[in-house]
């Protein structure tokens, strides 16, 4: 049997705060959940095979169904295929969102999370953070592979897994609000789809201009700037509004 | 000091339920009369437009609508913050009741102004107009709310859930309004020339100030009457909605 107990070095007692307790002790409680959950995310996504090959399959699926509805003109497939690659990684993010808490709150562990007395900003993080390890950045990697197929020209193919790297991030941290509103509902999957598509606009407007702007030669520094911008804006406020829905799902 | 009685009371469905009925035919006799007032004004008496001729004449519709669908979103996401910071059982009521009238509002913006663009642009819908993508945007938030109270079996869950969406909404919408104007104005081509509500005649404008708070009462008045069905429902329990009931009948 193993031992749960927490040692007492681990959790500083804040009320014999001595004069050789160094300030970060105080906070290392917070940032060791952060890593063990990381750490614990990333163990359990790995072992599920389908975790980041599952979206990533349905990408590849999307951009051939598209590429047979616009028909095999190359110049045709070319001139929309910033917005075709854009549109359909935000589908692929946007459909694995619905794992992103569910398997913690059916198992209860979500539950105890909340139940910590460590502040949920981090942990929240952690969490999405270790989400779009598995689902954004695979998008980002096989980037240069969609672009091919779809006759991107080289120069571009790095400003497309820029702006994909930055712009998945977003989308991640926006759609985990509209997971954890949804956790505690049967079927989760086409509300989330309602509740954050009109709030993906900006980051599909910004991303494929940005693609765009390399393609055609345009200064890029506008629409990337705007992109990290809405990074940064939705990694700092979002969680914010996570905790707020995670804390409903589960009192209810 | 500031007198915050008020601001308790509006806590009580009870005094609520009361003042909705004392103030509903104030409001929605007022906002009918503007209206016509407003309407008649600018079908028949402000001249027509050297350009548009009499298609102009919409805007006394569309543009209060369009004013008052966005205003609604922001009505809902203050009741979507009392509830969060206060857990009032009132402001979720209120969320719920502008819902549907926001997005009906939205709605009617977005249809008249498709009724517009025909003769203006030669087409129902453009997209390079800025102003259309957003309301359309605008419209979805609304029905994403709807979605989310229609979703819970549990009323409070539904109630907490849209408010935290409603003010996620709030941070977003500047966001999403300026990216579609720019992401319009990057694409925009110049065979299309835009009216611009700035330049307006002041003659042609007048009208517009009738109608603007008239649909802002209209507004108001449909709210309540949603409030009034919302309380009917939260406090179906208890003695003097039974009471009020009971007389009524």
């Amino acid at each position: 049997m193993p031992d749960f107990t927490v040692s007492d070095s681990t959790i500083p007692d804040p009320t014999v705060l001595s004069r050789n307790t160094k300030l970060s002790d105080q906070y290392r409680p917070v940032f060791s959940i952060f890593y063990a959950l990381l750490v614990r995310d990333f163990h359990v996504y790995f072992r599920h095979r389908g975790a980041w090959l599952n979206p990533l399959t349905f990408i590849f699926m999307v951009i051939l169904l598209f590429t047979l509805g616009i028909g095999p003109n190359a110049t045709t497939l070319t001139a929309n295929a910033a917005g075709i690659i854009w549109v359909v990684a935000l589908l692929g993010i946007m459909l694995s969102l619905d794992a992103l808490f569910r398997a913690d709150y059916d198992d209860g562990s979500l539950e105890q999370l909340l139940l910590s007395p460590e502040p949920l900003y981090l942990p929240v993080m952690a969490k999405v953070l270790a989400h779009w390890v598995v689902t954004g950045l695979p998008i980002v990697v096989a980037s240069p592979l969609f672009s091919l197929m779809l006759g991107i020209s080289g120069k571009a193919i790095p400003a497309l897994a820029l702006g994909l790297l930055l712009g998945s991030g977003v989308l991640s941290f926006l759609g985990a609000i509209a997971a954890s509103l949804t956790v505690s509902l049967r079927s989760g999957g086409l509300l989330i789809a309602l509740l954050i598509l009109p709030m993906y606009v900006p980051v599909i407007i910004f991303g494929s201009q940005f693609v765009q702007s390399a393609i055609e030669g345009w200064p890029l520094t506008a629409t990337l700037s705007m992109l990290v911008a809405l990074l940064i804006g939705s990694a700092v406020l979002a969680p914010l509004a996570i905790i707020g829905g995670l804390r409903m799902s589960i009192d209810g | 000091m500031a007198n915050w009685q008020w601001f308790h009371r509006l806590g009580s469905p009870k005094w609520l339920h009361g003042t909705i009925n004392r103030w509903l035919p104030w409001v929605l006799v007022s906002a009918l009369v503007l209206l016509s007032i407003g309407v008649v004004w600018g079908l028949a008496f402000t001249p027509p437009d050297y350009k548009q001729g009499n298609s102009f004449r919409i805007i006394y519709i569309h543009v209060p609508t369009a004013v008052v669908a966005l205003a609604g979103y922001y009505a809902m996401a203050i009741a979507g913050a009392v509830s969060i910071i206060w857990r009032m059982k009132v402001a979720d009521m209120a969320l719920r009741a502008i819902a549907p009238v926001g997005a009906a509002i939205t709605l009617l913006g977005l249809f008249t102004g498709a009724v517009w663009g025909k003769p203006t642009w030669g087409a129902y819908w453009v997209w390079e107009d800025a102003r259309l993508t957003s309301m359309l945007v605008l419209f979805f938030l609304y029905l994403g709310i709807m979605a989310l109270h229609d979703a819970f079996q549990n009323r409070q869950g539904g109630s907490r859930a849209a408010a935290i969406i409603a003010l996620v909404g709030t941070v977003n919408i500047p966001i999403i309004y300026k990216s579609v104007d720019w992401w319009s104005s990057l694409h925009q081509s110049a065979s299309i020339k835009f009216t611009e509500e700035s330049t307006i005649a002041a003659e042609m404008m007048y009208p517009l100030m009738v109608t603007i708070p008239g649909v802002y009462l209209l507004f108001a008045a449909a709210v309540m009457l949603q409030m009034r069905v919302q309380i009917a429902h939260s406090e179906r329990h208890s003695r003097w909605l039974e009471k009020y009931a009971i007389n009524r009948a």
